[in-house]
């Protein structure tokens, strides 16, 4: 990954020097340490080799693969539909998203037409995925910081709300596949609006109540404030993308940018940092919350009726024609896309999947050195990384 | 105040603690398995083959058409088409699947076999208390073992069921239909003609697209 700004030596992983290069005081030896892959703080099965002189990191490798079940290689082997539910298991967080996202490129392949119907569940069930994801990062950072218990579980609690809304639309709580090219799958269960109503309509309190237990908390202040700074260039060089990249204070957001669905029908706003720091991501989760909610009552005003999924759209042997298409939506951790080659027979030719964990995570080390290895794992915390969309 | 963020934080667990004792929506958990959740409807686990009357294995609404086999994505369906007919064929390709067996561990719950079934044959279940020491034993689903009556689908999922049941009812009906103009048409003409009963004249509902029978 290259820096704009002045580049630092090359950077030597295989060998680690016995003793601090300044020769401190104490002439301590540097020390190499191998968080994870089951560590409780890397989020799965991740590995962080750190190297410490006393506390503070001075390297720091990001080790990645543990979960690699060579997502790609079978979709190119698979039907274009049968894919579909292995996006599931991508960002097993968010699955409709990953869903959508998947959903949007081969609908650009095959020139398929979502009904309007369609696109509003599309809407509110991605920002409800939104608000789910959010809300357990949060409480995942807490975690992190030692907060153990209490700011996830309230979390969860919201969370598992979302979820059984999940599970009688799509039949599972996180495995939805649940959209289809053209549309989606099933229509919406009786009275399934009502309750998004009130979940929307109860979670502002929430919220507050959730910020009241820890934004003014002095111990998260000063865990997260001026930690894990990332610069503003070296974020947009790096091709961060997501809340990291809004923490950084640059407004970039693929909701306003391609307006891709019926994003260009809503108002809302798009919360930006100024230090990008860990203190910054944390806020600009809860902020975007909000914003999902503002969508989410928009939406909810106006579902149509009408047909959910495009007649044209065949379910069996689909064959797109040649072609290529990248589809990408703002996810909740980032650009999350979608490239496809079709040679116009039923499996594509090429399937690339571009994760924001993944590229969000590659400048770790340059969020972390220099700090001490507890903040190395907040750092990590805030940057919301879920490993089945990292390995794939 | 330096804590009072802290005090301001104890203060909302504190509240949500007395909460849960006044009010009942506070208890968010449930003492499983003495208590149990009620599923929703369109909850899916497993998937099971339906079958019509009371005789499991000639009830069974499966044709051996094996395109559930072909579409699923992990490949955990294992079919293998009888050599004979089944005994009450009328019109319709009536083979019958002489293996089929589902292996549960490699299944992920996708619910495609159910999606791209023309003869509404495989539905999902929604039993999930399936673990077992035995992997080969209890997991590798038979056709035995695979095979509920089609009011242990209208009882889970009574929506789909009726929607099902509509529609088989509207092919049935369409075929006796066709079978009568046949047998007139027969009549006047005074020629037998063979049955339509060779597997390449399935009939597909329109909204499926066209078949792909593995030939
Ligand atoms: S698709 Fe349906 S009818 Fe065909 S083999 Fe599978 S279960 Fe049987
Ligand atoms: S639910 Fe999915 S994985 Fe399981 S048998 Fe059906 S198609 Fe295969």
């Amino acid at each position: 990954m290259s820096v704009a700004t002045e580049s630092p030596a090359p950077r030597n992983y295989e060998v680690v020097p016995k003793t601090s290069p300044e020769g401190s005081e104490l002439d301590g030896e540097l020390l190499e340490v191998a968080m994870g892959p089951q560590h409780p703080s890397t989020h799965g099965v991740f590995r962080m080799d750190v190297v410490l002189d006393g506390e503070t990191v001075v390297k720091l490798k990001p080790v990645f693969g543990y979960l690699h079940r060579n997502h790609e290689k079978i979709a190119e082997n698979t039907s274009y539909l049968g894919s579909m539910p292995y996006t599931d298991r991508l960002d097993y967080f968010c699955s409709l998203t990953n869903n959508w996202a998947y959903a949007l490129a081969v609908e650009k392949l095959a020139g398929l037409q979502v009904p309007e119907r369609a696109e509003f569940i599309r809407v509110i069930t991605a920002e409800l995925t939104r608000l789910q994801n959010h809300t357990s990062v949060c409480g995942f950072l807490l975690q992190d910081m030692g907060a153990l218990g209490t700011p996830l579980m309230y979390a969860f609690r919201e969370r598992e709300k979302i979820l059984d809304l999940f599970e009688s639309l799509t039949g599972a709580r996180m495995m939805c596949n649940y959209m289809r090219f053209g549309g989606c799958r099933c229509d919406l269960p009786p009275g399934w609006l009502d309750r998004v109503r009130k979940i929307v309509g109860d979670f502002p309190q929430f919220l507050d109540s959730y910020e009241a237990l820890l934004n003014t908390n002095e111990i998260l202040l000063a865990r997260t404030q001026g930690v894990g700074r990332l610069p503003r260039e070296l974020a947009i060089s790096a091709g961060v993308t997501g809340p990291m990249l809004r923490a950084c204070g640059v407004d970039y957001d693929i909701r306003k940018v391609d307006h891709y669905g019926i994003y260009d029908r809503f108002e809302f706003r798009i919360p930006l940092g100024e230090q990008g720091d860990v203190y910054d991501r944390y806020m600009i989760r809860l902020l975007e919350i909000r914003e999902s909610l503002k969508i989410l009552q928009q939406a909810l005003k106006e579902v149509p009726g009408g047909p959910i999924i495009d007649p044209k759209a065949k379910l069996r042997s689909f064959r797109p024609k040649v072609g290529e298409a990248y589809g990408r939506i703002e996810g909740p951790k980032g650009e999350l896309g979608f490239y496809l080659i079709s040679d116009g027979s039923p499996n594509p030719y090429r399937y690339r999947v571009r994760p924001p964990s993944l590229i969000n995570l590659t400048i770790l080390e340059d969020m972390c050195l220099g700090q001490s290895v507890a903040d190395a794992v907040v750092t990590l915390g805030s940057v919301d990384i879920v490993l089945g969309e990292v390995d794939r | 105040m330096l804590g009072s963020g802290i005090l301001k934080g104890l203060a909302e667990t504190a509240k949500n603690f007395v909460g849960s004792y006044i009010d009942e929506s506070g208890l968010t958990t449930i003492e499983y398995p003495d208590e149990r959740q009620t599923l929703a409807e369109n909850t899916r686990q497993f998937p099971f083959l339906v079958f019509d009357g009371d005789d499991a294995m000639k009830g069974l609404r499966c044709v051996s058409c094996q395109i559930c086999e072909k579409e699923c994505p992990p490949q955990c369906i294992f079919i293998v088409k009888s050599k004979d007919k089944k005994p009450d064929h009328v019109g319709k390709p009536q083979f019958y699947p002489a293996t089929f067996d589902i292996d549960l561990s490699v299944c992920m719950s996708c619910q495609i076999c159910v999606e791209v079934c023309p003869f509404e044959a495989i539905k999902m279940d929604t039993e999930f208390e399936l673990s077992t020491s035995d992997r080969f034993g209890q997991l590798l689903l038979h056709k035995g073992q695979l095979a509920k009556p089609n009011s242990h689908f209208q009882e889970i999922h009574p929506t789909d069921a009726a929607v099902s049941d509509a529609a088989l009812a509207a092919d049935k009906a369409k075929a006796e239909a066709k079978a009568a103009a046949d047998a007139k048409a027969k009549a006047e003409a005074g020629i037998p003609r063979p049955l339509a009963s060779s597997p390449e004249a399935v009939t597909i509902p329109p909204a499926l697209g066209p078949p792909n029978l593995p030939m």
